[in-house]
């Protein structure tokens, strides 16, 4: 046994490798960002596990489904909403079924810190009829983790790990196995009809995943991790991180009924036998209403009263905390030190002093002038913080790769300056297609792409489209090259920078500007 | 036992740093801990902050509950306003006085310092200038950790050596420099201290203290330069004597 002070997501790095993983692939996004980075670290010291960030989630997806396919463990990590990038190999994923262990890293962001959604990717699993294990700490994280690949493998499909922000960046000790597992040797998979999901092989294949359900309800009811304590006449169900904030405000000798649920599908029977204790259930989910919406159907549950989320008892909204939890179970406030009720300014973040992006955005708003309140489509990246006071260039931010298209669309609908600002990265993720579209359609667009050589909001990870591969990917979807621009965001480029803005925005037809310096942060980083 | 800390700072203050050298020496002593930070968006010259726990026995939440928190330890005067109404009828506040200004209603300086000051069981140091002392305004964060230090239950050798290893890949002088800062930030915070409990005025006391080499301050001395202080006039003509403090410390009275 060892000792090791990992966060959330470390804790989920160490396992897999633990579980003896071949591969792991993913897209940066916040919360999940140090799973992928933490494995990619012992990859570089070790040499024999291949870590690779993908192009997108998708491809992140496909890729540990083929090391999978091969007979192999892989990893693939991704925030909430990187998983509806990568639905379509996901759902499909669940039909195939995995051959080596498949498990899919997923950081949710209850609360939006870092994110546009605080979607619940339990629905998710449940969607793709796989099993979900929900870690309520670090040392679950490690240990679900492991077993998630032994679960894949018995039960040959894919499992999911669901962290939330909470789980995924806190610290604390974890204890290790002495023995990790070895890695499985190349075993391809050669059962063509499982892998050719033609609509004869398809449905042979979707009604075994659907045999496969009572396993899992049997598996999640024999499960360590849902763990069920019959004691008083109130009960609460707590899904994952949820259990600590209910234990926090609770004595060690409470007398509440308590089921933890750490794996799912839900179990139903350990599930009933907790409702048919209690008078009143208060369902605790770090998330959408997931458990409470199927405990209480359309109609409430006649045996015991129902609250949570849906009730008022907690918000329907955000993260839970302590706080909260306390006031759901009805207790009262703990008491504070008494200060003046002072508020204290709010300090967004902002672009780095220096940022590429501030000199772009600058120039940006100069060229726009000549229109009235002109609106700019953007996306998501450092660059979406020039929404935000002084600045304020940009007027959009959806998902990945949306401000090539919105502006594609806009521009067909009839409005002028079609504008969209996209990051390297973004483009290569979700940008590509966009833009070919844009092209193919002689949609009126301006995109500016704003290269800083990186993925820098989630701490400058290699961008798969920069610098001259940027360019030739650019020429080569079909831009007219004459109106293909490269600029240096620097302040004393800024009168040249506005006028080659101005120029394309006079252009009818598609422009591609690319406004390329490096962001400051990584040049730190990587000096 | 139990220790329910918030670190508070701008991102890129490093108060990651800070959290490191705690958790290892919780680790070191035989405790427990859990501590949750922020990364993603806000560590672009954001509001950040970390919960972090220690004790004798398992800790539930990764997050304090609010009335639960022993310390907010901040690297800047503003962000304790943010937190503070979390604080347990016991809870101290230690922090910085050096402001990072980087929004455009940053409140006026003397008005925070009065707020600050209301607070009975506050430890403030000027983290800028203890920094800047030690050889590297970055080290601001180890400085205000230094102050802190005496509320914590370590000694200086268990925090200490987790700034080494923290800062060793950089080279001995930066090592150094974060050693100092840790030092004097103490020693600040303790002087600091020593003038509120001899009966001096917080907010002279702040003055006192911000006004006192970093590298020769003396908690020692506290007593003496409270009595001076309480003569308003006496103290004047000290200080004034020479409008650097070396000079005037020529002057501390026996
Ligand atoms: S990290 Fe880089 S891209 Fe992001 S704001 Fe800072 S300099 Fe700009």
């Amino acid at each position: 046994m060892g000792r090791e002070v990992l966060l959330g997501d470390e804790a989920v790095g160490l396992g897999a490798v633990h579980a003896g993983l071949t591969g792991i692939f993913g897209y940066p996004g916040t919360p999940s960002t140090e799973i992928f980075e933490f494995v990619e670290r012992i990859a570089r010291k070790r040499g024999d596990i291949e870590a690779h960030w993908s192009t997108n989630e998708k491809v992140a997806y496909e890729e540990a489904l083929g090391v999978s396919w091969a007979g192999r463990r892989a990893l693939v990590t991704m925030k909430h909403v990187g998983l509806n990038v990568a639905a379509d190999a996901f759902m499909n994923s669940a039909v195939t079924g995995a051959n080596g262990g498949l498990v899919l890293a997923v950081a949710d962001d209850p609360g939006m810190h870092s994110s546009q959604n605080e979607q619940d990717s339990r629905y998710f699993a449940k969607f793709a009829l796989i099993p979900c294990f929900e870690p309520r700490d670090q040392q679950a994280c490690y240990d679900m983790t492991r077993d998630a690949y032994d679960l894949s493998e018995e039960l040959g499909i894919p499992v999911m790990v669901r962290l939330v922000t909470r789980i995924a960046h806190s610290r604390s000790a974890v204890e290790t196995v002495s023995e990790p597992r070895p890695q499985n040797p190349l075993e391809p998979a050669k059962d063509i009809r499982r892998w050719t999901l033609l609509p004869s092989n398809a449905r042979v294949q979707y009604r075994i995943l659907v045999e496969k359900q009572p396993e899992l309800l049997r598996r999640a009811e024999e499960s360590p991790y849902n763990v069920l304590e019959l004691r008083g006449k109130r009960g609460i169900i707590a899904c994952g991180i949820t259990l600590n904030y209910a234990l926090e405000n609770l004595p060690r000798d409470h007398d509440w009924s308590i089921l933890a649920i750490g794996q799912y599908p839900v179990p139903p029977e350990k599930l009933r036998r907790l409702v048919e204790h209690v008078d009143e259930v208060l369902v605790l989910e770090d998330g959408y209403p997931f458990v409470e919406e199927m405990l209480r159907g359309l109609f409430g549950l006649g045996m015991a009263t129902v609250r949570g989320r849906l009730t008022g008892e907690l918000p329907r909204t955000g993260e839970l905390n302590p706080d909260l939890v306390r006031a759901g179970m009805g207790l009262p406030e703990v008491a504070t030190a008494a200060q003046m009720d002072t508020t204290a300014a709010s300090r967004p973040p902002t672009l780095c002093p220096g940022c590429p992006h501030t000199d772009t955005y600058k120039a940006l708003n100069e060229a726009l002038e000549i229109f009235t309140d002109p609106q700019v489509f953007s996306d998501i990246g450092c660059y979406t913080l020039g929404a935000l006071p002084p600045l304020q260039a940009i007027h959009s931010c959806v998902d990945m790769g949306a401000s090539i298209s919105m502006a594609a669309g806009a521009a067909i609908a009839g409005y002028r300056p079609a504008v969209a600002v996209i990051g390297d990265s973004t483009f290569a993720h979700s940008g590509m297609t966009g833009l070919l579209s844009a092209i193919e359609q002689e949609a009126n667009v301006n995109i500016v792409i704003v290269d800083n050589e990186t993925v820098a909001m989630t701490g400058t990870q290699p961008s798969a489209a920069t610098m001259e591969t940027l360019d030739r990917i650019v020429l080569g979807l079909g831009i007219d090259p004459e109106h293909f621009r490269v600029i240096t965001p620097v302040p004393k480029n800024h009168a040249d920078n506005v006028r080659v803005f101005r120029e394309e925005l006079e252009h009818e037809g598609p422009s591609v500007i690319v406004a390329r310096r490096a962001c400051i942060e990584k040049i730190k980083r990587h000096r | 036992m139990e220790k329910n800390l918030i670190l508070a700072g701008v991102g890129g203050q490093g108060i990651l740093s800070i959290a490191f050298v705690i958790d290892n020496a919780a680790l070191d002593a035989g405790y427990q801990f859990k501590q949750a930070e922020v990364h993603g968006m806000s560590q672009r010259g954001g509001a950040v902050q970390s919960h972090l726990r220690y004790a004798d026995h398992p800790i539930h939440s990764d997050l304090i509950p609010t009335g639960r928190v022993d310390m907010v330890l901040s690297v800047e005067p503003l962000e304790v306003l943010r937190y503070w109404k979390t604080l347990s009828p016991e809870g101290w506040v230690v922090s910085s006085i050096t402001p990072y200004i980087n929004i455009p209603d940053y409140p006026d300086m003397d008005e925070l310092l009065t707020q600050l000051v209301s607070f009975p069981s506050v430890v403030l140091v000027d983290a800028g200038k203890i920094a800047q002392a030690a050889g590297n305004l970055r080290a601001q964060n180890m400085a205000t950790l230094g102050a802190a230090s005496p509320l914590l239950d370590f000694d200086d050798e268990q925090l200490l050596k987790y700034v080494r290893v923290l800062f060793g890949a950089k080279g001995e002088k930066i090592v150094a420099v974060n050693e100092k800062a840790y030092r004097y930030g103490k020693a600040a915070g303790q002087f600091f201290r020593g003038l509120i409990e001899a009966g001096i005025a917080p907010l002279d006391a702040v003055w006192l203290t911000r006004r006192m080499d970093p590298a020769t301050i003396d908690p020692a001395q506290a007593g003496r330069w409270a009595r001076l202080a309480s003569d308003k006039d006496a103290l004047a003509a000290i200080l004034e004597a020479g409008s650097d403090l070396d000079a005037a410390r020529v002057g501390v009275p026996g």
